[in-house]
């Protein structure tokens, strides 16, 4: 069973006056990342929203240790910790329990300028938690294409909607054979929740990525945050699995979507709602690009649908 | 008390010895010719449990620095390597680390740079990491190069500045040569336990480098310049102390040599200065006053050392394995000239470009090259 919000311990780990925006989903999931890791944990951030809205030196919105690192080496920098933390200990040099090594980054630095060393950090199967919250582009600065922009999104470097789909990063790092692959969304805080949980006790890579719908950069309105983030996943743009040691598991609603039990909602609404594809509709193309969108889901559904088969 | 053993030894191998007998924690490593064998050896270490470590074996030389800065910032001591294109891919986070004030050492085996690809040894690779604060020894011998490893783990982290130790790809890295290893016990004497003031501690979150205003980005600026130049009383502590302890000395911030009566002098760094005491000896022969001045210290550059060092009158012939591009010359000799510029208007310096690629200096070579720059 699903843990219920009303039952998410009260520790806070993200302390009030930081500087997000209001309705901020990586914000939101933080905050139920920080339920479930409590205090004994290290954090990592690559620039992000994250780093904008932390505070200025010496502040400090989070309540853990926070190191900076140069964007492309969350993967490196947490294996760096992980292992200093871990030999010292075995040193003596650190007592008591061994704190949690987490990187808190956005899609840049997990997609794209990080993809190398998050890559190689996986294949060696060092022990952190990497946390992807995934706001489909660029957000902090300015809202550019990233290689987690959906088809036909409008970003400032994508001006008539981006022509290629995202990539399927939860994917690529289940090939990496690493103990724990997640995906969740800040409509679902119990699931995040327990995926937090259960990545905190499991030894070595673990992989969570959070689809935080940001209502700057996909232009709806900033109280609809949840909303969205609850369309994507009846629409079937955003799939909610897990996978211990590479054993595919879908969960509600998407376990649904996957069974045949209940249809994925067609994709228009969930396209309608948001400022960054219905400029498509002006388009002359407006149908067929419509189409590549709702292609580019059906195909993602039926792959991870054949993918989650393989029990091996 | 036990004695030293003396071995023959490759400088690449000695490197992995120094880092052994520092007891260094963490060491990220990326293969690239010619530092290669030294992270060969170091993971051997840590595989048969001669070296109490983590070996992490990253991707690129990028993260090698990366998780190396990351490992010193929770607390631990390390070192990496690398050489030529590697050291320039890491050039990002070589700013973290001093900017951080994160005491790593690593070891630069010298190569030239591309493009076009070469494998053999200059300076134009440690020389263009000049501005990124780390403090840079150049060293002309294996015991040097394992020496001057001891010494930057207590200068690093005495100070809170990485410390970069520099010496060449195959005339020392892949060449047998004799070496001392002073007893373990003087060793951990020399270089006690890492004990930071500050790590990434989850008893007492605090923020590390998230952006900064101007009124405090630039006090941090300005204070790891001054600490830079703080440095050098804590370099010529060091090969002092060193010295005490294993009877050991290379110079501490310069080494000279024949140099007190001299009129000529030779000034370089690295192996080619080691081969320089004989082109020094055939010109002394041959009836010209040479001496030799090698900068131990290129960062910070030890500019009242060598103020103090240099007879009167004397003609410096700064021989550089290195181009200053945009200028005639290379780069010592603009580092030379700008020391002595208003403080000793009595010495001529000369420069020329030598041995680019892994040219072979020979003691003739070099010395027919001063006799040559003395009529320039």
């Amino acid at each position: 069973m699903t843990t219920s919000i009303k039952k998410l311990p009260d520790i806070e780990q993200v302390l009030s006056g930081n500087g997000a925006c209001g309705g901020c989903p990586a914000t939101m999931a933080l905050r139920i990342v920080g339920k479930a890791l409590g205090s004994n944990a290290i954090m990592l951030l690559t620039p992000s929203c994250s780093v904008a809205s932390m505070g200025m030196t010496p502040k400090l919105g989070y309540n853990w240790p926070g190191i900076n690192i140069c964007f492309a080496t969350a993967g490196s920098s947490a294996s760096g910790i992980a292992h200093a933390v871990e030999i010292m200990q075995e040193k003596g040099r650190l007592p008591g329990e061994l704190p949690t090594i987490f990187s808190w980054v956005g899609d840049g630095g997990t997609y794209d300028i990080g993809f190398q060393a998050l890559s190689a950090a996986a294949e060696r199967n060092d022990n952190m938690i990497h946390f992807c919250y995934n706001n489909e582009a660029y957000s902090n600065t300015g809202v550019q294409r990233s290689g987690a922009t959906p088809r036909g999104s409008f970003t400032t470097t994508t001006p008539t909607g981006k022509r290629q789909p995202k990539k399927n990063m939860a994917l690529l790092m289940l090939e990496h054979n690493i103990p724990y692959v997640a995906t969740a969304t800040v409509a679902y805080p119990g699931d995040l929740y327990d995926k937090v949980v259960k990545a905190k006790n499991i030894p070595g890579m673990k992989y969570i990525e959070i689809l935080a719908p940001c209502y700057l950069g996909w232009q709806f309105d900033m109280p609809e945050t949840v909303q969205m983030s609850r369309m994507a996943v009846h629409s079937g743009a955003w799939l909610l699995w897990e996978a211990e040691n590479s054993i595919i598991s879908f969960n509600n609603p998407s376990s649904h979507i996957i069974s045949g039990k209940k249809d994925a909602d067609p994709v228009d609404e969930y396209v309608m709602k948001q400022g960054r594809f219905n400029r498509l509709l002006k388009g002359p193309d407006a149908t067929q690009r419509i189409a590549e969108i709702q292609g580019d889901i059906d195909r993602e559904i039926a792959f991870m649908r054949e993918r989650a088969k393989i029990m091996i | 008390m036990k004695a030293a053993q003396v071995i023959m030894d490759t400088g690449a191998h000695a490197a992995a010895l120094a880092v052994k007998s520092a007891r260094v924690d963490v060491i990220p490593g990326y293969p690239i010719t010619p530092q290669t064998s030294i992270m060969e050896a170091i993971a051997d270490m840590v595989e048969n449990g001669e070296l109490n470590a983590r070996f992490i074996p990253v991707e690129g030389e990028h993260s090698a620095m990366a998780a190396a800065v990351s490992a010193a910032a929770a607390g631990a001591r390390v070192f990496t390597a690398t050489s030529a294109n590697g050291l320039l891919y890491m050039h990002e986070v070589l700013h973290m680390a001093s900017g951080g004030r994160l005491p790593v050492v690593m070891c630069n085996v010298n190569r030239g740079i591309f493009a076009p690809w070469t494998l053999w040894a200059d300076h134009q690779d440690s020389f263009a990491q000049r501005d990124t604060g780390w403090i840079q020894y150049h060293c002309s011998s294996n015991q040097e190069v394992f020496n001057t490893i001891l010494q930057a783990f207590r200068v690093a982290e005495q100070i809170n500045i990485p410390v970069m130790v520099n010496f060449d790809g195959f005339a020392i890295s892949h060449c047998l040569m004799p070496l001392t290893l002073p007893p373990q016990e003087d060793i951990d004497r020399f270089l006690p336990p890492h004990e930071p003031e500050w790590r990434l501690d989850p008893e007492h979150p605090s923020s590390f480098s998230n952006v900064t205003m101007a009124a405090e980005y630039a006090p941090f600026r300005q204070m790891l310049s001054d600490d830079i130049m703080a440095s050098i009383p804590l370099v010529k502590q060091a090969a002092q102390e060193y010295k005490d302890i294993t009877g050991m000395w290379d110079g501490d911030t310069i080494d000279t040599y024949r140099l007190e009566d001299a009129e000529v002098i030779a000034f370089a760094v690295n192996s080619m200065a080691a081969e320089l005491r004989l082109s020094i000896d055939i010109l002394r022969e041959q009836g010209i006053k040479a001496g030799l001045l090698r900068p131990r210290l290129y960062l910070p550059f030890p500019a009242e050392d060598i103020i103090n060092a240099l007879p009167q009158n004397a003609q410096v012939m700064v021989l550089d394995r290195n181009y200053n591009f945009g200028h005639p010359g290379g780069i010592l000799a603009s580092e030379l000239k700008s020391v002595l510029f208003g403080r000793r208007n009595d010495i001529t310096v000369k420069n020329r470009v030598i041995g680019i690629g892994g040219i072979d200096l020979t003691r003739r070579f070099m010395a027919a090259e001063i006799r040559d720059m003395i009529d320039d």
